[in-house]
């Protein structure tokens, strides 16, 4: 096993040609809101934020080659590349608040908290996997971590996240469903179905949009008529902001103040990650639609990771060696999680029928 | 040792690929996330990255190779201060054990212990629920099927603060039926939810709040307009409980008309028993009385699991006498037997029961005593009772609006002739509406549903009484 860090590159730095945006617009009264200007990170939340992101990547990394030896199973979506979305947002998060996403779902599983084990073995099918092996890669959920997975069919987990923020308030607590879902998904009519009730019922929900540029195959330009998603509310008055989803710092800074404005009781709010994956759709896409120029500037430029990594190095708040001593760690726990995914039996074919009805 | 770089797949279907090209070479350092080569299948083109920081050893597998295998070893990465004299370590050519064992382990299982269709497990058969007692004396109480759904949701909602009603019309309106009349003024518009009409997204929403542990009843304008929810219904509602395995679930009812009212022609008049029949992890509700009504909704709304609740329109203003008791629950899963009989047995449920009813009183009068079960639940289906009835009168009609292909009855009629075929004296005769989109000229649409004549006919040709 390897455990050296990776090589740092000179050109790393943050995200200049991606300035994020602007103030969302206000049309039809729709409440302005600004794309928050993201603070420095202390110490602890650059090497936690460092940690979270690489074990993500490393986590996704093992899984492709899992597939490629065929120990994984039908359809496998990697996150690689839009690591700082969810663990930023997830440091704006407290206690009780909901996550529910679609099925590139690994690294939101992850942050949340969930056991790399379990969630690798699901991914082999196996019934230490979180879903017993019976889920898999897309349909995976955690009751004690508050993540209600975890879905196949593309724009499903919208109205499914409103839903949570509608028991919120029902319930009078100030807990905040984060509902995120893609480029792609943010055309599926359910969307727009669900920001009209949202806003309507003034639900604490944030939608946040992952674009990572490409619907499966099809560019956003190609796909949609308006490529600003942050506007995709202004028809039911809920504000949106464009965020550089490759600084987590911008991440959380949108997350914190996304977060506020539900709790506060204004309704629903759209976060536009601007963002990018660096792999195919799923495995078996070759991503024969785009350059590898293209994915070669985000991930030299942009990455998420290289970003935490030269902050850490260039305020010497950690030496190569330590770095390399975190690399090391994380990927212990992946091989440790790939190992138990391997050794772990098959369900029991008793559970065919467990689980379909209470 | 050197670690193995092998020959990966792109889909789970991928046995073999050309290795097309080298993009190092031997002795390149590469990082994690590098594209060391390309492979190809006749579908596609992929890039091999590497997963571990190193230096290219050695490369096993030359630049257009064809038909190499999944899992073969391609190349020889050497890591973490390794030089090329360690290279000899490696088993090269042969299949190395390292690379093959974990990729084999599964293939093992499998042939262990994926059952021979002979040995799939059965499910479990649950003991069959009863009805409960109706004491001595209780009170008859003449209450419409609409009333008698009304009172169901209030008792519940009384009952249980995590119960609200949700759908277009319910609230201020008082229901497009009259189906949630008062309720608005008893529980207020937190419980008692107007939506805008936007069923695939509040079928979503109130899922979505059933996953975090309240108990919705969403109510439909009628059935026909679900079709929008379906996903929602199936994909979410239906099988997260076991996606999740077991962790969390939608304890949520679905009610509404279901099946033709009267010369609203065919996309408003679809009988959808059948279609949520089909799906595991639902369970299927379709009464003919307002007590049956009242007991099984109650039951409904405190049950688990998604429960499709399946009213009719004609029905909603029919009398019927419901028991006078405080907390009246019928078991969901359990058919009711209408009226015993020993000649013929008809087995009918929802609307379908006024057509039982009145062919069975015709047929009395020719000599016939016809036994009629009211399934009353479509899923789980109570198929011991019906085939207990076969038993003993050895002859079976089905009856329902639905359209006739893969209906409710030909999975009765499968079910019976599979468990009791040699109890049959007579072919199973399904009524059924027929093969049309439902029209609208009236002499039409009587043409398309089921009628007494037909149902009379059918127990007379299983009776052999032509």
């Amino acid at each position: 096993m390897a455990t050296a860090a990776r090589k740092t590159s000179p050109k790393s730095s943050s995200a200049k040609s991606r300035s994020p945006a602007k103030s969302s617009s206000t049309a039809g009264g729709t409440p302005a809101v600004k794309t928050p200007k993201p603070e420095e990170f202390k110490k602890e939340q650059e090497l936690s934020a460092y940690h979270d992101m690489l074990l993500i990547r490393r986590f996704e990394e093992k899984a492709g080659q899992l597939y490629g030896m065929g120990l994984i199973g039908g359809f496998c979506h990697l996150y690689i590349g839009q690591e700082a979305v969810v663990v930023g947002m997830q440091m704006a998060l407290k206690e009780g608040d909901q996550v529910i996403t679609g099925y590139r779902d690994h690294g939101h599983m992850l942050a949340t908290g969930m056991d790399p084990r379990g969630v690798m073995a699901e991914l082999t099918g196996r019934r230490g996997g979180y879903s017993k092996g019976k889920g898999g890669s897309m349909h995976m959920f955690s009751k004690e971590k508050n993540f209600f997975g975890g879905h196949g069919i593309v724009g499903a987990q919208v109205p499914l996240g409103t839903g949570l923020a509608l028991a919120n308030r029902y319930r009078g607590n100030d807990s905040v469903s984060l509902t995120y879902f893609g480029d792609g998904a943010a055309n599926q009519g359910q969307v727009y179905e669900s920001f009209n009730m949202a806003s309507l019922w003034k639900l604490p929900v944030v939608y946040i949009i992952e674009n990572n540029r490409y619907a499966m195959g099809t560019s956003v330009s190609r796909s949609s008529a308006e490529t600003d998603f942050s506007h995709r509310g202004l028809s039911f008055k809920i504000p949106g902001i464009q965020v550089d989803g490759m600084d987590v710092r911008a991440v959380k800074a949108a997350g914190d103040l996304a977060v506020d404005w539900c709790r506060s009781g204004k309704g629903p709010i759209i976060l536009e990650m601007q963002t990018y994956r660096y792999r195919g759709h799923s495995m078996s896409d070759p991503a024969k639609y785009r350059s590898k120029d293209e994915v070669q500037k985000m991930r030299s430029e942009h990455d998420p990771i290289e970003q935490v990594k030269k902050r850490l190095l260039d305020k010497k708040w950690a030496s190569e060696d330590d770095l390399k001593a975190e690399d090391k760690k994380v990927r212990d726990i992946v091989a440790d999680a790939a190992d138990f995914a391997q050794s772990d039996p098959e369900p029991d074919v008793s559970e065919l029928y467990t689980d379909i009805l209470l | 040792m050197p670690t193995e770089i092998l020959m990966p797949a792109l889909s789970p279907t991928m046995e073999e690929g050309n290795l097309a090209k080298w993009l190092k070479k031997e002795g390149d350092a590469v990082a994690p996330g590098d594209v060391i080569a390309e492979i190809e299948t006749d579908k596609a083109t992929m890039e091999v990255e590497a997963i571990d920081e190193g230096k290219l050893g050695k490369i096993l597998i030359g630049e257009g190779t064809e038909g190499v295998k999944v899992n073969t070893p391609i190349a020889l990465l050497l890591v973490d201060g390794e030089s090329e004299e360690d290279l000899s370590k490696a088993s090269v050519g042969a299949p190395p054990a390292a690379a093959q064992a974990p990729a084999e382990e599964p293939a093992e299982q499998k042939t262990e212990e994926t059952p021979k269709p002979a040995a799939v497990p059965k499910a479990e058969a649950q003991p069959l629920p009863a009805d409960p007692d109706i004491p001595e004396g209780t009170e008859m109480v003449p209450t419409t099927v609409r009333e008698a759904l009304r009172d169901a949701m209030a008792e519940e909602m009384r009952r249980d603060e995590d119960v609200f009603v949700m759908g277009e019309e319910v609230a201020e309106y008082q229901g497009a039926y009259k189906v949630t009349q008062g309720l608005l003024q008893e529980f207020g518009d937190k419980r008692v939810v107007d939506t805008p009409i936007t069923e695939h997204g509040f079928a979503g929403v109130g899922i979505g709040a059933a996953f975090a542990g309240l108990k919705p009843v969403v109510e439909f304008m009628t059935f026909n307009f679900a079709m929008q929810a379906m996903d929602q219904l199936v994909n979410s509602a239906a099988k997260t409980l076991y996606m999740a395995g077991g962790q969390m679930g939608a304890p949520i009812v679905f009610r509404g008309p279901n099946g033709a009212a009267a010369r609203v022609a065919a996309q408003h008049s679809q009988d959808y028993a059948a279609w949520y029949g089909h799906i595991p992890g639902l369970k299927v509700v379709m009464p003919y009385t307002a007590a049956d009504a009242k007991g099984l909704l109650k039951a409904a709304i405190r049950d688990p699991n998604p429960v499709i609740f399946l009213e009719n329109e004609i029905l909603y203003g029919q009398t019927f006498d419901v028991p006078k008791l405080d907390d009246f629950v019928l078991p969901i899963g359990k058919a009711r037997i209408h009226k015993a009989g020993k000649d013929a047995t008809i087995v009918s449920f929802g609307i379908g029961m006024t057509y039982a009813i009145k062919a069975e009183e015709e047929l009395r009068g020719m000599g016939l005593d016809v036994e009629i079960i009211d399934l009353r639940t479509i899923r789980p289906m109570d198929l011991e009772t019906v085939i207990e009835s076969v038993k003993k009168t050895n002859r079976l009609v089905t009856v329902e609006e639905g359209f006739p292909q893969s209906s409710v009855g030909d999975h009765i009629a499968a079910q019976v002739m599979q468990r009791a075929f040699d109890y049959l004296d007579a072919p199973v005769i399904t009524v059924a509406g027929k093969d049309v989109p439902m029209p609208y000229a009236a002499n039409l649409e009587k043409l398309a549903l089921p009628s007494v004549a037909e149902v009379v006919e059918a127990v007379k040709a299983v009776t052999y009484r032509g």
